[in-house]
Order: C-alpha cells, then sequence, then structure tokens
C-alpha cells in the first residue's frame, strides 16, 4: 500500500516540471503585454491582476480543503496510531511491572525457605549428634558395668582358687610331714605335725 | 532572459495559465496547480503514513509522526493544552508553507509562497482566526488586550493606538517575511544561475570563471533549503504566539 502511494509520489514530482513547461508554453504564443516591476505587484496588469486574485480565492478554498482533509481525515488517525503505542508501551510497562513483582515476592518466598530449610537441616544434624554421643554414652558406661561385673567375678574366682589351693597344702603338708615322721619316727602324733605345719605356713606368710 | 543578455529574475514569479482554456477561465495559474499539488503531497504523507498504524513506524510513517509531533509539541507549548484546538490549523498552515517553499527548490517548480498575495492571504486568515477566537473567549473583554495591565491610565491616549498599530502590523510582517526570504532568495539563485551562462559563453576562461557563480548557487540552493524550512516555521511559531495571546491575554 505504501509502496504504491511512494510511487505516486515521486511520479507527481516526476511531472512537475512537465507541468511547469505545459504551463509556459501555453504562456507563450499569447503574446502579452510585458509585466514591468515585481509581478507579484502587477495588480493593474490586465492578465497578470485577473490571475493575482484569482490565486487569492483558490488559496482560500484549497487552504479550507487541506484544513478539512487535516482536521477531519489525517491528524485524527495519525493521532489513533498514537494513541494506540501508548497505550501499548504503558500496558508492556504495567505487565513489565507485575512480574517484576511477583519475581520478587517469589526470591523473597525462595530467600526465606531456604533460611528455614538450612535451620531445620542444623537442627536434626544437632539433633543426631546429641542422640549418637547419648547412645554412645550410654553403651560405654553399660560396657564399663559389665567389665567390671566381669572383673570382680574373676577377682572373686581367683580368691576362691588362692584360699582353695592355701588349704590344700596345708593338708598336703601335714599328711607328708606325718608321713614323713612316721617312716623315721615310727608312729606320729597328729595334732604336733599339725602344729608344727600351722608354725611354719604363719611363718612363710600362708595363714 | 541570459540569451537577450539581460537578467530578468523577476520573470519567474510571473503568473501563467495552467490547465489550458479551462484555466484560463477560473483563472487557474501555475501557482494554484503547484498549491494542489502541496496539498496533494501533504495528504498522501499524513495518510499513508497513518495507514499501517504501525507499532514499530516505518520510514514513511516515522516522517508523518515526526511532523505531527513537532508541530503539536509546538503548539502545547506555546498555547497550553487549550492549544489542541487550533493544531489542525497550525499543522495545516505550516505544512502548506513548508511544502510550498520545498516543493519551489524543485527545478522548473513555482514557489507560490513567493507571492505576497498568498502569504498575506494565509497570513490574514491567521489575524482572522486569532481575533475571532480573542473575541468568542474574553467577548469585549479582549479590548483591554490593548492596555497592557498596570499600565498608567494616563499613558493610555499613547499606547491604545501603539498596542493597536503593533496589532494590526501583525499580518504585514508575517506575510512580508515569508514573502522577501522566498522572492530574495529565488531572485539570487536567479542571478547567479545567469552569470553562469553569460560567463560561460566567453569561451575557455569562461568556463573557469563560471564555476565561481556556480559554486556560491551550489551553497545557496543548500542555504535555501534551510530558509524554506525556517520560514514555514517561524510562520508556524509566530501563528501559535498570536493564538497564546488570544487565549491568555498576554
Amino acid at each position: 500500500m505504501s509502496k504504491s502511494l511512494r510511487l505516486a509520489a515521486l511520479a507527481t514530482l516526476a511531472m512537475l516540471p512537465a507541468a511547469a513547461s505545459l504551463a509556459a508554453d501555453h504562456a507563450a504564443p499569447g503574446g502579452h503585454a510585458p509585466v514591468t516591476g515585481m509581478p507579484q505587484l502587477a495588480f493593474g496588469h490586465p492578465e497578470q491582476g485577473g490571475y493575482l486574485v484569482g490565486q487569492v480565492i483558490w488559496l482560500l478554498v484549497i487552504f479550507g480543503v487541506l484544513y478539512v482533509l487535516m482536521a477531519k481525515l489525517a491528524l485524527p488517525r495519525l493521532a489513533g496510531v498514537l494513541e494506540v503505542r501508548r497505550n501499548r508501551i504503558e500496558g508492556d510497562l504495567e505487565a513489565a511491572r507485575i512480574a517484576k513483582q511477583s519475581a520478587d515476592a517469589a526470591m523473597t518466598q525462595h530467600r526465606t525457605a531456604t533460611a528455614r530449610a538450612r535451620a531445620e537441616a542444623q537442627a536434626s544434624i544437632a539433633a543426631a549428634v546429641t542422640q549418637a554421643q547419648d547412645e554412645l554414652a550410654t553403651k560405654t558406661e553399660a560396657m564399663n558395668a559389665k567389665l567390671a561385673q566381669q572383673i570382680d567375678a574373676a577377682e572373686r574366682q581367683i580368691t576362691a582358687a588362692r584360699d582353695a589351693a592355701l588349704g590344700a597344702l596345708r593338708q598336703v603338708s601335714a599328711d607328708t610331714a606325718e608321713a614323713v615322721v612316721a617312716r623315721i619316727a615310727g608312729g606320729a602324733d597328729r595334732g604336733a605335725i599339725d602344729a608344727a605345719v600351722d608354725r611354719e605356713l604363719a611363718a612363710r606368710g600362708h595363714a | 532572459m541570459a540569451a537577450e543578455g539581460k537578467i530578468n529574475a523577476l520573470h519567474q514569479f510571473e503568473l501563467t495559465p495552467s490547465l489550458g482554456a479551462l484555466g484560463e477561465a477560473v483563472h487557474f495559474s501555475q501557482s494554484t496547480l503547484f498549491m494542489l499539488i502541496a496539498v496533494g503531497l501533504i495528504t498522501l504523507l499524513m495518510v499513508a503514513g497513518a495507514a499501517k498504524g504501525a507499532i514499530v513506524p516505518g520510514r514513511l510513517q516515522a516522517l508523518a509522526e515526526s511532523a505531527y509531533g513537532f508541530i503539536h509539541d509546538m503548539v502545547v507549548a506555546q498555547i497550553g493544552d487549550e492549544g489542541k484546538r487550533y493544531f489542525p490549523f497550525v499543522f495545516s498552515l505550516f505544512m502548506f508553507v513548508l511544502f510550498g517553499n520545498m516543493l519551489g527548490m524543485i527545478p522548473y517548480a513555482f514557489t507560490f509562497t513567493s507571492h505576497i498575495a498568498v502569504t498575506f492571504t494565509l497570513a490574514a486568515v491567521v489575524i482572522v482566526l486569532v481575533t475571532v477566537v480573542g473575541l468568542v473567549i474574553h467577548g469585549t473583554h479582549f479590548f483591554s488586550y490593548f492596555l497592557p495591565e498596570g499600565a498608567p491610565p494616563a499613558l493610555a491616549p499613547v499606547i491604545i493606538p501603539i498596542e493597536i498599530i503593533s496589532y494590526l502590523s501583525r499580518p504585514i510582517s508575517l506575510s512580508v517575511r515569508l514573502f522577501a526570504n522566498m522572492v530574495a532568495g529565488h531572485v539570487m539563485l536567479m542571478v547567479f544561475a545567469t552569470f553562469v551562462v553569460m560567463i560561460g559563453g566567453m569561451g575557455v576562461v569562461g568556463y573557469i570563471g563560471a564555476t565561481l557563480p556556480l559554486a556560491l548557487n551550489v551553497a545557496l540552493v543548500g542555504f535555501e533549503f534551510l530558509v524554506a524550512f525556517l520560514q514555514a516555521y517561524v510562520f508556524a511559531i509566530l501563528t501559535s504566539i498570536y493564538l497564546h495571546d488570544a487565549v491568555h491575554l498576554h
């Protein structure tokens, strides 16, 4: 559309010299009275005067037509185009503002969610650590108690075994001494021997 | 003209009939033809520029929009928001004068703004409109415009005639400024162009000598484009200022 209009405008411009020369050619054969002074002021000249007055009347008509074309046709259309663009730009700016607001809100939400998640994670880590330490302490305690119990039992066993061993030692010593004495002396006093063994054992620290 | 060895720089402003016998009958001159061409081009530019209504404008639309924005901003800046009512008028005036001046820069084209009858008619339309606007808005209070506020009443017999003369001289200065600028530019172009032909006709020395007026003419053409735009702008902004006075009374 605009291309053809542009062509039309160019064609109009190209026709200007032709139009002018046509006008000049038409004027030439007339051979009117020469115009003296400025042709613009030759109101008294037989031809020029008429054209000067005609020019004014044509001007009023043509300028009136231009005003109506501009005021009723061209300028309202252009104003509409400019209005549409202004509305479009304002709408786009408003949409951009709303999008920015929602982006800001999402960003804030994201930040709080991250902070909350971090706090939760740290809390659960701390709880897990405490729980593990508690469990470890309990287990250690139980193990210690069990070990202490086993040590006690073992010690008691050792004491019993030693006592038993010591008791047997006295018996064996007395029996051996009685047999030896009986062989040598041909009979033995069991009471004297027990007393002697007790004395000897006491002397050696095994009472 | 140059062939006769005489410089007739004013011949270019003579009105000749267009459109044959019919044109002759209704006094349709080449000046009127170029007014029609200007209106056609302006309408073409503004209607074609708005036709697509693209959000991202093309070249033609950008041109139409910048013309719209340029004059709209000027009118609002000069008159205020009430001035938007007069925007189509100022816009038509600016574009008509601008296209008249610019079409005149095309070789063989006629510059209708080089006619005082045209510029004075436009200026008269402006001053009549300004006066009507002032009377409609302010009623008889409009005449207080001719006695500035705070002026001593004793000086009224002096100030009022001066203000009235200054008011009435507005259309004259408005029209003569545009007319004189366009005439002077085109006369200078014609004079230097004639020099080029005259000096160029003197043989080899002439070819070298003719380069000076030719170079001058090249520079003048550029300058005339500036003047063509500037005078249209001056016409439009003075119209806006006068409208401001009528709307706001100083």
